[in-house]
């Protein structure tokens, strides 16, 4: 992935593929710990939101809702009346298929399309675009932390998803693989024009990815904030720095003024 | 630019490596043959040197005498090939109960609860407690051993069965599910490949079980097999035929742990602990 493909404009037909998303008053609780209380959030077609967070705010029970692998116990959840959109969800760990090689693991993300013609090209399409094509054969063992995470993007990507979900999926890798991720990520995300949501405890990762950063507290969003940096996004320059600034003064706010 | 290098010294580093590895691989299982070779030869040395007297234990080279007669008189291979088939079918039978019932409580909480219990209770019998009971009950028909291999294989398949697909890891699960994978499916891309390594444990304590269950059948209660064999020679003295058998029951395990390793090989090929086996 070069410069100028990173920087191009982002394709004019991608919105209409993306889905808007609606949450209304979303209560979840976990025996008697109320982890959600009644939450709203809109969030418009093709945006890239970022919920972050302090652990135990709710943040990847919100996400587990939102892509359906759990049910909230009150409130609504819809894609705004857009029909077949089936979230899909990259997760902490790559949870790949260990006994399936590479490319058998991203045809898993073409779900009961695996069968159809063409499903072959479409999954080595999904892996060239995150630079493994040639890793297509090997077993997931053989491939480094970061490339799992790849092959998991890859997987996610290739049914083209209107929405995703994604559970700090660059959590548990190394601060050069995470900014390379980071970058593809956001390529990806250009080019498809999904509507992201990203779960991350990484301010510097919402502020590098996301258009808008949305802070949960206590099971509520405590702060909404729209990033209008121009992409992409330069962390070292000085509004880079204010808006990690504003977002973890909030974050740490009490423990910083005692 | 560093890729490069690397793979142009990977290519260059190739055919004597590979050489090396070949070498290897080729003396590897020879290595294994050492300690049973030596034992035979320092067995033929004390019986051809008069230490070992013939009415205790005969030398190697008698038994493979011993051999070749029973095999020219067609004996030898009509008991192999009955005890062979015995414990094919004991094993296909008893396996696949044991396999079944692995599943179904393993993947269903109803069928768990049903039958566990007592699954887990009959465990505890020896099944060779069962011989008397088997004969009242089969006499010493084919039915017995096969009733007789058949319990002892189940339980090991049965447990490893149900321990491979509790233990598949849910994330897997959860995953799949997230991509819309149908329950049968989900069966046979993720829970079966997932408890297959357990199954394969479960196969080789059963290879096991099977061919002790059968020598003890076939020298209790059997016609004929290699067992069978064994314990109508004993009652003519005839030592020879006695240690034939017994070489033939090593044999035939071996045989049947090279066929389960390369079964294995096969099955499980992405398991980076076998590759280097």
């Amino acid at each position: 992935m070069s410069l100028a493909e990173a920087a191009s404009p982002r394709r004019a037909a991608a919105p209409a593929r993306a889905a808007p998303l609606r949450l209304r008053a979303i209560a979840k609780a976990f025996g008697d710990k109320r982890v959600l209380r009644g939450l709203d959030l809109d969030v418009a077609a093709g945006q890239f939101v970022a919920i972050i967070g302090r652990s135990g705010c709710g943040k990847s029970t919100l996400l587990r809702l939102i892509a359906g692998l759990d049910a909230p116990d009150a409130g609504a959840i819809d894609f705004d009346g857009t029909a077949g959109v089936a979230p899909r969800v990259m997760f902490q760990e790559p949870r790949l298929l260990p006994w399936a090689n590479v490319i058998a693991n991203v045809e898993v993300g073409l779900g009961a399309r695996r069968r159809e013609a063409g499903a072959r090209r479409r999954a080595l399409d999904a892996l060239a675009a995150v630079g493994l094509a040639e890793r297509a054969a090997d077993w997931p063992g053989a491939l480094s932390g970061g490339q799992k995470q790849r092959v998991a993007l890859a997987r996610a990507l290739v049914s083209r998803p209107r929405v995703l979900a994604l559970d700090e999926p660059l959590g548990a890798l190394d601060a050069l693989t995470r900014i390379e991720m980071q970058s593809l990520l956001e390529t990806a995300w250009r080019r498809e024009g999904f509507t992201a949501l990203l779960v991350t405890h990484d301010v510097a990762e919402a502020a590098a990815l996301a258009d808008r950063i949305v802070l949960l507290e206590d099971g509520a969003v405590a702060l909404d904030l729209d990033v209008a940096l121009p992409r992409p996004r330069l962390r070292g320059s000085p509004e880079f720095g204010r808006l990690e600034e504003t977002i973890l003064d909030r974050l740490l706010g009490p423990s910083r003024n005692a | 630019m560093a890729d490069t290098a690397t793979s142009l010294q990977r290519t260059m580093q190739t055919p004597r490596s590979a050489l090396r590895l070949d070498l290897k691989r080729l003396l590897a299982p020879a290595v294994g043959w050492i300690a049973p070779l030596s034992l035979v030869v320092v067995w033929q040395a004390s019986a051809s040197l008069g230490r070992l007297p013939d009415s205790l234990l005969p030398s190697p080279l008698a038994v493979l005498a011993a051999g070749w007669r029973l095999t020219l008189s067609g004996d030898l291979p009509r008991n192999v090939e009955v005890s062979f088939l015995r414990a094919i079918a004991g094993l296909v039978v008893g396996g696949a109960i044991g396999f079944g019932f692995g599943l179904a409580n393993g993947l269903s909480r109803v069928s768990d609860r049903l039958t566990d219990t007592i699954l887990q209770m009959a465990r505890n019998i020896p099944h060779l407690a069962l011989i008397p009971l088997v004969i009242v009950w089969f006499g010493i028909d084919e039915a017995a051993k096969l009733f007789l291999v058949a319990l002892g294989v189940f339980f090991p398949i049965y447990a490893n069965t149900l321990h491979g697909v509790r233990s598949v890891d849910p994330q897997l699960v959860e995953m799949a599910k997230s991509y819309g994978m149908r329950p049968l499916e989900l069966f046979s891309r993720v829970i079966l490949p997932g408890a297959l390594p357990s199954i394969f444990v479960g196969l080789r304590y059963a290879l096991g079980i099977m061919w002790l269950t059968l020598i003890v059948a076939e020298t209790i209660a059997a016609q004929s097999g290699v067992g069978y064999m064994a314990m109508q020679a004993r009652e003519f003295l005839q030592l020879d035929v006695v240690v034939l058998a017994i070489a033939i029951y090593a044999l035939l395990g071996k045989l049947a742990d090279v066929v389960v390793r390369a079964l294995e090989r096969a099955c499980l090929a992405w398991r980076p602990a076998l590759h280097g086996d």
